[in-house]
This record gives structure tokens, C-alpha cells and sequence, in this order.
């Protein structure tokens, strides 16, 4: 099977696609002549035109409500931000527009758009260009929102979101783009709100997502040289969560740790805390421990930047913790 | 509008400031940016210049007194303003080190965000609750374990699911110790002869004889004007028991297959009316018997009764004293037993279980209520030999000859 990076996985989805359905659409800032921010449309505009991959002025609310507006009239576009942090300048698009259309016109109107970039830190880019803002889209009915690890994942599930006739907000990150992975040749999907267990375990029960995922996998060879087989599971999926795969996996090994790169409070991580503590009441052995970024904006010290963000230390930690060790 | 004057931070680290000399006195008007007062901090004494303009009102924080960041120390407004409101509302003699509870703006927030306390989620105390996990709660449940006998290796004692499994393994491998409280501790003891005799006859009986109960009420006025009239003249009184063997005695005569053996081809009527009395002793029970009651008269039955009791309770009765009956008397009246039924004392077929006599109102046959003595008397049957009828005969003559016991004679 070929390996490839994130980025290409990202690309050969939308080129897919694109030659799929003549209707799927490709805007943003620097997306076609400059091949994209961080080179995933690269050949795009090429293969496609620019009629199909459009550069957009650096107006977020515009060009996402335009997308939006081209969504309801029958296109799918896929908007492409070339930051999350410069979504906050679109979220009355997003909120109001994208994810209430459809309730609003009693199912009259769909909109079938996906909203994908870069979330989540990097480095040295400090406070206003290093969150993680995955909450935000989370916290919304009307939204579907995913976020891969892998370039499997990812390829598979923008291909089921660009086809999915709801909004769909697509989480990827800056440092993720040259991971590498094995993509099959021939066509998959991944169907949204499926997730995945990437490594099996009986002792304890690590659930993560998107970029963090690299950290938990190093906690967990670091925990097997101590004996404890932690199990990994990738939600991949945010909204709609696969609460069947948490819930398995907690009541085989009572304990869980949840590892997820945004800021603790009301977050996707504490929310699956509450659902394990609800809905495995009984199978716990321990309290749920949340392994999340410190709940202050991202310092611009790079050595502070690490120390707030989830690592392996942390993880290890919080596994401690829930086995008494 | 009066305005207090609140003390400031005139460092970066001070806390606390001691008014050192005040450069207006009460009733002195005061410009902004004139010096109201001297305060000494903890690193200087500094001029504390005023903010607001008016009449110095009232000093609160005198000389060589100290007072919080946040606290007022003064009072300036119009002259002779009335600001006996706005003194009430600051609270007399309140700890001028600590924070203020009114909303001053500014001084509040920075006193707030400094005295910003971390909740400290181990500070509640554990009381006698048992602190386990759920999953050791559901698993202690399942196993049937008692979790305060289990101890916890948790933070603050947490019974943990590894508590639960080592204690269950524990209780597995020493099974009747671990369960149990010391101070309710089990005890074995050998089966003496006495009871393993019992429990066998009686067992037989029980489950080989198809018992059957007739149960009446009998007055007991008159039994007891003749027992007392009998016992006055003479010299030792006659027991109730030896009334009621006698009793007994008379009436299975006018009925004599009461006093019969079923023995499975043949029913064995016997000659002679041999009635037990069942008697307590501290290792059981025992029926010692007086043969041939028929014939006795009821002081002979008496002396023979009071000297078989005498001799079971010291345990010298011997076996012809107490096996054979073929009629038995079990009478818990002492007790205050109202009413019972018995297990037939084998070889007899009948045993008469005899209640407590009781003063109860009766509705008499003039539809007046009049106070009767009563006892309660129940005979349970062997019905292979007694049939329903018979046996409800034989009742009913007994209650007519205690009720009225000159018909003992006819």
C-alpha cells in the first residue's frame, strides 16, 4: 500500500471528488495560484480552472458566506480557511447560515459545504494563532464536525463529508500535513461519526483525537514497558460521537483518560468525561482524568508553548493516576 | 455627595498601611492632589494625595492605625453633609487588614484577584460514608461482599476494584471465618441421646401420623370451686394437672379407642389408661407417665405425679416412668401460652394441648355478658385410629366433666 503524507491525502480526496461531481468547488485565500497556505490544492487550479478553484480576497465572513450562499443554490463547495484562528472572522456565517438553514426552511434547503484547515497550535505563532477551536463548531446543533489523525482517516472522511449534505467542519493541523501513513490506491470512505480504536488494550482506556494522537501513542509504548496495554481510541468524529466505542471500551478496562489539545473548560474532552461518568457510572474504578492544554492562551516562549500543551509525561500521569500506581 | 477615601497601594507589595500623620483634620477642605495624610507602607511613609475634592468629614482610621488596601479611612463630601448613612454602612470596627464587602470598583478587583483562593477538592471530610469506586461497588454487590470489611487502597481509603478482587480471594480461601462477625460466633455441639430420641419420635410421629386438631373452650369456674374445696381439706393441694389426668382419665373411659395404638394391620386398644405429662428440663422434654389412671383415685395420682416430676428434673426417672403412654397431656398455661396444638406422643393416638385459663367476658345464654374463667384446649388426633367424630365426642364429654365435675362420677 502506498504511503503518503496528510497533505496528499487531503488533495487526492478533493481531486477525487472534483472528478467526481462537477459541482464540488474549491475556495479560499491562496488556494489556486499559490497552490494553498500550506501546498494541500497544489495542481488544483491546474487540473480544474479557476472557474472550480477560486482565490478569494482575505475577507473570511465573505468568501464563507459565499460558499455558503453556493451551497444552498446547489453546489458543493468546500471553503478552505487557511487558519481556524481566522475562522472566528466567518462564525456568524457558519452559525447562523450553514447550520440553521435547514432547520430554519423546514428541510427545504440543504447545505452541503465543508469547512476545512489548519487548527489547533504550531509553533512559535503565539497567542492569537495557536488555539485549538474545535469547541466552538462542536457546541453547535446543525454541524457535523470530524477531525483525522492519519492520512487513512483523513482522506476517507473528507470524502464522506464533501458528499455529506450537511455542513461539515473539517479539523486538520499545520504540523500534521507531512505525517505519513498507508492510503489504499482504490476508493473508501469513512463514514462520519465512526470511531476507531487504534491500538487495543484491557487496562486503561485513552480516548484522543486528531493531532494529540501522536503523544498518546508514544504514553502507550511507554506505559507497555511498564506492563499496562492502554487501549487508544480515535473518536476521528466530534459531532455526531460514537458514544457504542467509548463506552465498550471503558466498561473492559474501568478507567479513562481523555487527552485533547483544546482548553479544558467546556470542552470536547470534558464532555466525553461526563458521558463516561454517566453512562459507565457503574464500571469505573477511578475518576476520569482529562489531559487537556493549560487553560491559558498559548505562550509564545517556545519552551512554554510545550510545557501547556498535552505530552507524553502528562499522559502518563493521568494513566497513574486512574491505576492507582 | 459624601465619598469615602479608601486606602490604596502605595507599593507594589503592600497590604497593609499605617496612617503615620494625618495633614487635615475633620472639617478641613481638601483639594484634589493635596496631601490628606502620611501612611507608612512597608517600604516608605508616602504622602497619600487626595483624589477627590471637599470637606474632610470624618477621619475613620486615626493615627498609628492601620488599615487594609480597600479600606476606608476617611470620609470627604460637601460641608456638613449628613453621612450618617454611609457610616452605618461601613461596618464599625471591621477587620481593617481584610477585604471590604461593599462594591468599590477598582481596589476591589486587584484585593480580589490577589486573594484568589485554588478550591481544594480533597477538603471534605470522609465521615463514616464508605469511599469505593463504583465498578468496587458493583462488583462487592455481585460477590455478595460487605465492603466495610474490605480495606481500601485508594486515595483516602477508595475501595478499588484490586480491594475487591485480593478480598474475594481472601474469602475464598478460608470460607467460614471471613464472613462472619466476631461477635456473633457460630457454635457446633454434639446431639445428646435425649434429643436425637426426641427428634426421632417425634419427626415419626409428625410425618407417619395424619394429625388432625379439634380446638374448644371450656369453663373452668366450677373445676376450680371443687379443686379449691377439695385442697381445703386436705393437707397437700391437689396440682391442676393431677385434675386434668384424672379428667382425662374418666372420659376415655366412655371412650376408650382414644387410648388405642395403630400398628398398621391391628389397632391395639389398651386395658390400662396410662397418661404422660409433658415436663421441661433444661436438656428437653420428657413425658413421665401414671399407669392405670383409671383406677386411681386423684390424691393417689397426685403423689405419684409430684414424685415422677421431682424425679425428672433430676434426671432419675427411668425408662418404664416415661415411655408408653398411651395418652398425653402437654399443658402450657404457665407460660401464658393461650392456646397451642401438639405432635402426638407415640404409642398414644391423642395428645392434649392445654392453654392458659382466662377471665373473659361471655355472653351467657340469658343474652347478658357475664366474666367466665376459661382454657383453651386443643387434642390433636391420629386419624388412622380416631376418626373427626370421635374425637370431637370425646372433646366434648371432657369439657361437660370439666365443667362440671361431679359428672366425673356417672
Amino acid at each position: 500500500m502506498p504511503i503518503i503524507t496528510y497533505r496528499e491525502a487531503l488533495r487526492s480526496a478533493m481531486d477525487e471528488e472534483m472528478a467526481r461531481d462537477e459541482n464540488v468547488i474549491l475556495l479560499g485565500e491562496e488556494v489556486g495560484q499559490y497552490d494553498g497556505a500550506y501546498k494541500v490544492s497544489q495542481g488544483l487550479l491546474d487540473k480544474y480552472g479557476p472557474k472550480r478553484v477560486i482565490d478569494t480576497p482575505i475577507t473570511e465572513e465573505g468568501f464563507t458566506g459565499v460558499g455558503i450562499g453556493a451551497a444552498m443554490a446547489g453546489l458543493r463547495p468546500i471553503v478552505e480557511w487557511m487558519t481556524f484562528n481566522f475562522s472566528i472572522m466567518a462564525l456568524d456565517q457558519v452559525i447562523n447560515n450553514a447550520a440553521k438553514m435547514r432547520y430554519m426552511s423546514g428541510g427545504q434547503l440543504k447545505v452541503p459545504i465543508v469547512f476545512r484547515g489548519p487548527n489547533g497550535p504550531a509553533e512559535y505563532l503565539a497567542a492569537q494563532h495557536s488555539q485549538a477551536l474545535q469547541t466552538l463548531f462542536v457546541h453547535i446543533p446543525g454541524l457535523k464536525v470530524v477531525a483525522p489523525a492519519t492520512p487513512y482517516d483523513a482522506k476517507g472522511l473528507l470524502k464522506s463529508a464533501i458528499r455529506d449534505d450537511n455542513p461539515v467542519v473539517f479539523l486538520e493541523g499545520e504540523l500534521m500535513y507531512p505525517w505519513k501513513g498507508e492510503v489504499p490506491e482504490e476508493e473508501y470512505l469513512i463514514p462520519i461519526g465512526k470511531a476507531d480504536i487504534k491500538r487495543e488494550g484491557n487496562d486503561v482506556t485513552i480516548i484522543t483525537y486528531s493531532k494529540p494522537l501522536l503523544v498518546v501513542e508514544q504514553a502507550a509504548k511507554e506505559l507497555e514497558k511498564q506492563g499496562i496495554q492502554a487501549e487508544i481510541v480515535d473518536l476521528r468524529s466530534l459531532r455526531p460521537i460514537d458514544e457504542e466505542t467509548i463506552y465498550n471500551s471503558v466498561k473492559k478496562t474501568n478507567r479513562c483518560v481523555i487527552v485533547d489539545e483544546s482548553w479544558p473548560m467546556v470542552s470536547v474532552a470534558s464532555h466525553v468525561g461526563w458521558m463516561v461518568s454517566r453512562y459507565c457510572f457503574d464500571y469505573l474504578d477511578a475518576p476520569v482524568e482529562l489531559v487537556t492544554s493549560e487553560d491559558v492562551p498559548m505562550p509564545y516562549n517556545h519552551k512554554l508553548e510545550l510545557a501547556v500543551q498535552p505530552s507524553v509525561e502528562k499522559i502518563f500521569n493521568a494513566v497513574k493516576k486512574v491505576m492507582y500506581i | 455627595m459624601a465619598e469615602q477615601v479608601l486606602m490604596i497601594a502605595l507599593s507594589p507589595t503592600m497590604e497593609t498601611g499605617t496612617i503615620s500623620k494625618w495633614e487635615k483634620k475633620e472639617g478641613d477642605r481638601v483639594e484634589s492632589g493635596e496631601v490628606l495624610c502620611q501612611v507608612e507602607t512597608d517600604k516608605a511613609t508616602m504622602d497619600y494625595e487626595a483624589i477627590q475634592e471637599g470637606v474632610l468629614l470624618k477621619i475613620l482610621v486615626n493615627e498609628g492605625e492601620q488599615a487594609g488596601i480597600g479600606f476606608p479611612i476617611a470620609i470627604i463630601g460637601e460641608e456638613g453633609e449628613d453621612i450618617t448613612e454611609l457610616l452605618s454602612s461601613i461596618k464599625v470596627g471591621a477587620d481593617r487588614q481584610g477585604q471590604l464587602e461593599d462594591d468599590n470598583g477598582d481596589n476591589r478587583e486587584r484585593s480580589d484577584f490577589q486573594k484568589e483562593k485554588v478550591y481544594d477538592h480533597t477538603d471534605f471530610p470522609k465521615g463514616d460514608r464508605i469511599i469505593a469506586s463504583p465498578l468496587a461497588r458493583r462488583m462487592a454487590e455481585q460477590r455478595g461482599l460487605d465492603l466495610a470489611s474490605v480495606k481500601g487502597s485508594g486515595p483516602r481509603g477508595r475501595i478499588i476494584k484490586r480491594d475487591i478482587l485480593s478480598y474475594a480471594e481472601q474469602v475464598a480461601s478460608t470460607p467460614s471465618s471471613v464472613n462472619v462477625k466476631p461477635t456473633a460466633t457460630d457454635e457446633i455441639f454434639p446431639v445428646t441421646a435425649k434429643r436425637a430420641i426426641i427428634a426421632q419420635r417425634l419427626a415419626e410421629s409428625k410425618f407417619s401420623a395424619p394429625h388432625y386438631y379439634l380446638r374448644l373452650k371450656v369453663r373452668t369456674d366450677d373445676f376450680m370451686k371443687a379443686r379449691k374445696s377439695l385442697n381445703q381439706s386436705i393437707e397437700k393441694g391437689v396440682s391442676v394437672n393431677a385434675f386434668l389426668i384424672k379428667f382425662v382419665a374418666e372420659t376415655i373411659k366412655r371412650h376408650p379407642i382414644i387410648n388405642s395404638t395403630w400398628q398398621k394391620d391391628t389397632i391395639l386398644r389398651h386395658g390400662s389408661i396410662d397418661i404422660g405429662l409433658a415436663v421441661a428440663q433444661n436438656d428437653g422434654l420428657i413425658t413421665p407417665m401414671v399407669r392405670d389412671c383409671g383406677n386411681k383415685g386423684i390424691i393417689e395420682i397426685e403423689n405419684e405425679l409430684k414424685d415422677l416430676i421431682n424425679k425428672a428434673l433430676n434426671n432419675k426417672l427411668t425408662p418404664e416412668e416415661y415411655s408408653g403412654a398411651t395418652f398425653t397431656i402437654s399443658n402450657l398455661g404457665s407460660f401464658g401460652i393461650e392456646e397451642f396444638t401438639a405432635i402426638i406422643n407415640p404409642p398414644g393416638s391423642a395428645i392434649l394441648a392445654v392453654g392458659k385459663m382466662e377471665r373473659q367476658p361471655v355472653v351467657n345464654n340469658d343474652n347478658n355478658i357475664e366474666i367466665q374463667t376459661l382454657m383453651t384446649m386443643t387434642l390433636s388426633c391420629d386419624h388412622r385410629v380416631i376418626d373427626g367424630a370421635v374425637g370431637a365426642a370425646f372433646l366434648k364429654d371432657l369439657k361437660d366433666i370439666i365443667e362440671n365435675p361431679i359428672r366425673a362420677l356417672y
